[in-house]
């Protein structure tokens, strides 16, 4: 079944029916296994790009037992492309620290740690101030949760999850080996709730509208609506709230300059659609999910460029502690060069194509499994542009 | 100015005596200092208990805790395809040129260190750069000069 | 606690293991090996090299056997074509960021990465060479170890030995992604560093990154030269190591072996370590009474207690670093090696009339600390440098080796004389608890003039591979002279391992604990797991060298120090008695606080 792009207003509604506060007062009345139930109703799925249904998460984290537990917002929103999670704690802030409060409520977490990427400290100012205020709120209702601030120092890497776990602990983000996950041994080894900035924000919002009214959104496999960050070749780049599910060619329809060659989805770890393939992709976790962001590049581009720049990209942020990751990548990028130099024959980018697959399946995080999606999609769609 | 050792000491006080207050107290000392010098790192090691080469080895890790001397004013510049896309390279060399200085290095008066740096989230308003924590989008060649300048005006070494 | 049963299936065979095993062991148990290069039994688990990625059904991603516990119902795959591809893969990438020049390689012939790419018979790989040229300068720095950047693949074991198993971290990961390396602070040269050179990231290094610094061609020069009279010094935990690197099973005493393989490569005498090891224990027994007594008696306030041992050199200078202010807890006594060159070019050299500065010392020490040692300015109390090279257990076996001697077939020799008898007290300090146990068998005796009451003299409370061990011993019916000591409880701790020390420092720092006598070793295991053993090591080879050790004690005719014929007569005609003025100018040294970052 084929939709139309529709444009939605949930994440930046600000209108008087609806403070945050009164969510929180009106949701902390319930019990929390009916929270939880409303949570995985709704369909709710992470909208940091896993997509891990988050009621599920609320669940796991609500059936350890442990003295202490945590919930932590992450809003190291590194990924090229995304800029959405700025958006959100530059205008909606009290949406996120009330979905990290009734998160707090289900799981028995008396503590949030809200990690932002150290690129967005000038919002510290303001946020601090809200965030004073709000935890100043929650005393004086009795509310027994508080919500501190930690900054990230510039490291893609540590918007993964355990990745973070171990930054905020003081240490290099190095991604830890799973299982255990953060719903069992988290932040200081505790069950932990990790969350994307959006995501809280559509727990708000769902226990303010309901969970019907969400999951007439989007599709079976995609319920509801998510922020997207548009850039690249449009003349209207910016954030916009759209329905899950949509086809690509809609967006383009609406978006595109007129000469959009590829739309690359889900930043420089998502998948590069060429233009003969926008009637058939559906953006969604049933198609190609993403973070939110959107790239557009029309013909006038160098699709070796934009490939190039993802590597160079990959080969410094990874962490460096597993050997497909750290050395892969390298000889991706370094590959890609040789090739264009003419030092190998353009068949060796069938060997990295391989080198991929073994990254995808082999690498100890997301950053290394998920470089093969730009390779692969760009190499298979614009090979001539790569060799030549 | 606090003397490097009274620096980190308050900040240990501020943070606690952890190591996960590893992070904010060396945010700190680059918040004052601008980077980490041996002496800080030592320093850092010593409070918290930690060998120096863990230090130095968590910090090097992340891009914004730099372990080399930096000008009083740290320009980050965006070098992501969208913001190369939007014309990031004449934003590079214009300052490159008005500054005198390549990219990593730091000028003469230790005014300014000029940097690129991965994704600043802003690539719907690029070509955009960061002067120390504060956030530039939508930037010319004119715009960023007339900023720098700025900058240049109010700096006291 | 019982734990509950896992059942899973390897490779289509049913297996039953305890909840929380990896699949890395699980498949151990069903004689699959799956190759590893990260993984070492003596660290906690990293999972970062992969090569031990198998299949496990129903996964997308491929599991780290290392890192994976297994789970009900689990079926694992170890050799599928998806692991074999990955697993290829890997080493590929491996050798493309690492210096393949192998037969340059110190480490030809016993490096993990090699035996990997020679199992999977990686020929000329596809991929882009990545070393980095500026990689290939090695740090030869240090006296004891050597650091090649252009051979390490990353797999961190040396850092998490010398943060876990040494608490020093003097080694770190720095820097992130294609710069990621591991450096130390400030990539500083690692004589400037915190490293106390106990060589524990050596015999753990799976590739040639670091390796001990080797002096075998000058010592080969020596030998040759006729103008030089070259003695060599064995410590005590070489007999019981040196044969595994020569083709004999791990725990097998090679004592008499090894005595007869160095006199074919031409040494003029073969001499024991073992002999200062009994003099150490005259010194510093007596050193230990007369503190006790001026403590005790005399209410002397400047005596410090507990008196900590000074035999391991890594131990040292990790107390120098580290605990400065606790220096003066160390015995004042030199390490066995040290006393050996100190008489050797004194006492002896006069004795078989040869001049001090025509006779070179060797040592075979289990120990790449001691190369440092010997180098110390203090060690020149024989009016020379007390000994001239140190050889590790690994380096003999290469000069074994190199001299085409069948070492498994050799006779049985026994040591020169004199500074070759010794005692099984002396044997027992390359265990840890060792010089603790040789110590009281004679501190004990002196005291109330009978032996110490354990069957067998076996003090078993000090023996055995506990992080840190303590004991207390009711000292009853002292002779007149040691009256002071009538009642007291000696109570005794030791520790092995350098992290096991730097926590009891910090007891003895805060005044929790209440020593009188501390014995600290290095090494985990004592020397028997020294820097400069035979690769590998674990702590099943290290519990079967500590059983050798405390056989070889058993079978010796003497078993406490003060008892051998040598210490006896060396007092008589040199160096009169413990503590002398002669003793205190060859034999004792002191300490220099060094700094801690």
């Amino acid at each position: 079944m084929e939709k139309n792009l529709k444009k939605v207003d949930i994440i930046f509604e600000t209108s008087d029916r609806c403070t945050p506060l009164e969510v929180l007062e009106k949701t902390l009345k319930r019990s929390p296994d009916d929270i939880i139930l409303d949570l995985i109703d709704s369909g709710l799925k992470g909208r940091g790009g896993a997509g891990f249904p988050t009621g599920l998460k609320w669940k796991f984290t609500r059936n350890e037992t442990s003295d202490v537990k945590y919930v932590i917002c992450n809003a190291d929103e590194g990924e090229p492309g995304t800029f959405k999670d700025r958006e959100i704690l530059d205008r909606v802030p009290e949406k996120v620290f009330v979905g990290m409060v009734i998160c707090g409520y289900v799981v028995g977490a008396k503590e949030g740690y809200i990690y932002m990427r150290g690129e967005y400290n000038f919002l510290l100012k303001g946020l601090l101030k809200k965030l004073d205020d709000f935890n100043q709120a929650l005393r004086k209702r009795n509310i027994d949760f508080t919500i501190y601030f930690k900054s990230g120092s510039g490291a893609y890497i540590c918007g993964e999850e355990s990745a973070l776990f171990e930054s905020m602990e003081g240490k290099r983000g190095e991604p830890r080996n799973k299982p255990p996950y953060p719903t069992v041994a988290g932040y200081n080894g505790k069950p932990t709730v990790i969350n994307n900035v959006e995501t809280l924000v559509y727990t708000t919002m769902i226990f303010h509208m309901g969970a019907e009214k969400f999951k007439e959104l989007g599709t079976k496999d995609s319920r509801g609506s998510k922020v997207f960050s548009v850039s690249g070749d449009t003349p209207i780049a910016g954030i916009y709230e759209l329905e899950l599910g949509m086809p690509l060619h809609e967006f383009v329809n609406e978006f595109g300059d007129g000469d959009t060659k590829a739309v690359q989805v889900g930043g420089a770890s998502g998948h590069c659609v060429p233009r003969k393939k926008f009637n058939d992709t559906i953006i969604g976790f049933e198609g190609i999910p993403t973070g939110g962001s959107m790239m557009i590049f029309n013909s006038s581009r160098s699709m070796y460029n934009v490939l190039h720049d993802y590597l160079e990209f990959f080969t410094e942020e990874s962490c460096g502690q597993c050997t497909p990751c750290r050395v892969g990548c390298q000889q991706l990028l370094k590959g890609i060069e040789a090739v264009k130099r003419g030092e190998r024959p353009p068949s060796y980018l069938d060997d990295l194509k391989k080198l991929t697959a073994t990254m995808k399946i082999a690498a100890k995080c997301g950053l290394g499994q998920s470089v093969g999606n730009p390779f692969n999609s760009i190499v298979d769609n614009f090979r001539e542009e790569i060799i030549y | 100015m606090l003397t490097t050792e009274t620096l980190v000491k308050e900040l240990v006080e501020k943070n606690g005596r952890t190591r996960n207050s590893l992070m904010p107290v060396l945010q700190g000392i680059v918040r004052e200092q601008n980077y980490l010098s041996d002496e800080a790192m030592i320093c850092v090691a010593k409070e918290l208990d930690l060998s120096a080469a863990d230090v130095y080895g968590t910090a090097s890790f992340y891009s914004f805790l730099d372990t080399i001397p930096r000008g009083k004013n740290i320009i980050r510049i965006c070098k992501t395809i969208t913001c190369h896309m939007q014309g990031k390279d004449d934003i590079v060399n214009a300052l490159s040129n008005a500054l005198k200085i390549k990219i990593g290095e730091t000028t003469h008066d230790k005014k300014f260190t000029l940097l690129t740096t991965n994704c600043l989230g802003w690539c719907h308003k690029g070509p955009v750069m960061l002067v120390n924590d504060e956030v530039y989008p939508e930037l010319t060649p004119q715009k960023a000069l007339e900023i720098i300048e700025e900058y240049a005006k109010k700096t006291v070494i | 606690m019982s734990k509950y049963l896992v059942n899973l299936k390897i490779n289509n065979m049913p297996i039953a293991v305890e909840e929380g095993t990896t699949i890395l062991d699980a498949a151990k148990k069903l004689n699959f090996r799956i190759p590893t290069l990260c993984h070492h039994p003596d660290l906690t688990v990293a999972g970062n090299c992969r090569v031990c990625v198998v299949e496990v059904k129903g996964a997308k991603l491929l599991a780290a056997a290392c890192a994976t516990p297994v789970s009900e119902g689990m079926e694992v795959f170890t050799n599928s074509e998806k692991v074999r591809i990955a697993r290829k893969h890997i080493v590929e990438l491996l050798l493309s960021e690492h210096n393949s020049d192998c037969t340059k390689c110190y480490k030809n012939g016993n490096c993990e990465l090699q035996e990997l790419a020679s199992e999977y018979r990686i020929g000329d790989h596809v991929f882009l060479d990545l070393v980095r040229p500026e990689s290939k300068i090695q740090d030869i720095s240090s006296p004891s170890i050597v650091k090649d950047d252009s051979k390490c693949i990353r797999c961190q074991r040396c850092v998490r030995t010398c943060t876990e198993l040494q608490g020093v971290s003097a080694l770190a990961v720095v820097h992130k992604g294609d710069q990621q390396k591991i450096s130390t602070f400030l990539n500083k040269p690692l004589n400037e560093v915190v490293c106390t050179n106990c060589g524990q990231c050596i015999n753990r290094c799976p590739t040639g990154a670091l390796t001990e610094r080797n002096y075998i061609e000058e010592v080969w020069n020596a030998i040759y030269d006729p103008s030089k009279f070259v003695v060599v010094q064995t410590a005590p935990a070489t007999r019981i190591a040196l044969g595994e690197d020569l083709g004999i099973p791990v725990g097998e005493r090679v004592t008499g072996k090894m005595v007869a393989a160095l006199k074919k490569l031409g040494f003029n005498k073969v001499l024991d370590t073992d002999f200062t090891a009994d003099l150490t224990i005259m010194e510093e027994g007596t050193e230990l009474l007369t503190r006790l007594k001026r403590a005790l008696v005399d209410k002397d306030e400047t005596v410090v207690l507990p008196m900590m041992t000074s035999c391991s050199p890594g131990w040292i200078k990790f107390q120098e670093h580290i605990f400065p202010e606790l220096l003066d807890n160390l015995s004042t006594c030199k390490s066995p090696q040290q006393m050996f060159g100190a008489v050797a070019k004194t006492y002896y050299a006069d004795k078989i009339n040869i001049k001090a500065q025509d006779m070179v010392v060797v040592s075979i020490m289990p120990c790449t600390a001691k190369k440092f040692e010997c180098e110390r300015p203090e060690m020149r109390d024989s009016g020379y440098q007390d000994v001239d090279y140190v050889l590790t257990t690994r380096e003999l076996s290469m000069m074994i080796r190199q001299a085409g001697i069948d070492f498994c077939k050799l006779e049985e020799d026994h040591y020169d004389s004199i500074l070759g008898e010794s005692s099984g007290a002396a044997v027992i300090f390359g265990a840890t608890g060792g010089v603790m146990e040789a110590a009281l068998r004679t501190a004990y005796e002196i005291v109330t003039g009978r032996e110490v009451p354990f069957t067998n003299l076996n003090i078993q409370p000090v023996r055995g591979m506990e992080g840190i061990k303590d004991a207390s011993i009711k000292i009853k019916n002292v002779k007149p002279e040691w009256s002071f000591l009538e009642g007291v409880d000696l109570n005794v701790a030791i520790a092995h391992g350098l992290a096991n020390a730097r926590q009891l420092m910090e007891k003895v720092k805060s005044g929790e604990a209440n020593y009188h006598f501390i014995e600290i070793m290095g090494c985990p295991g004592g020397c028997l797991g020294g820097g400069g053993q035979p690769i590998p090591t674990s702590p099943e080879i290290r519990k079967k060298r500590a059983e050798a050790i405390y056989e070889e004690d058993a079978g010796m005719p003497i078993r406490k120090s003060h008892e051998n014929p040598e210490i006896v007569e060396i007092y008589k005609q040199f160096l009169g008695e413990p503590l002398s003025h002669k003793s205190h100018d060859l034999l004792h040294t002191h300490y220099k606080p060094r700094h801690r970052y």
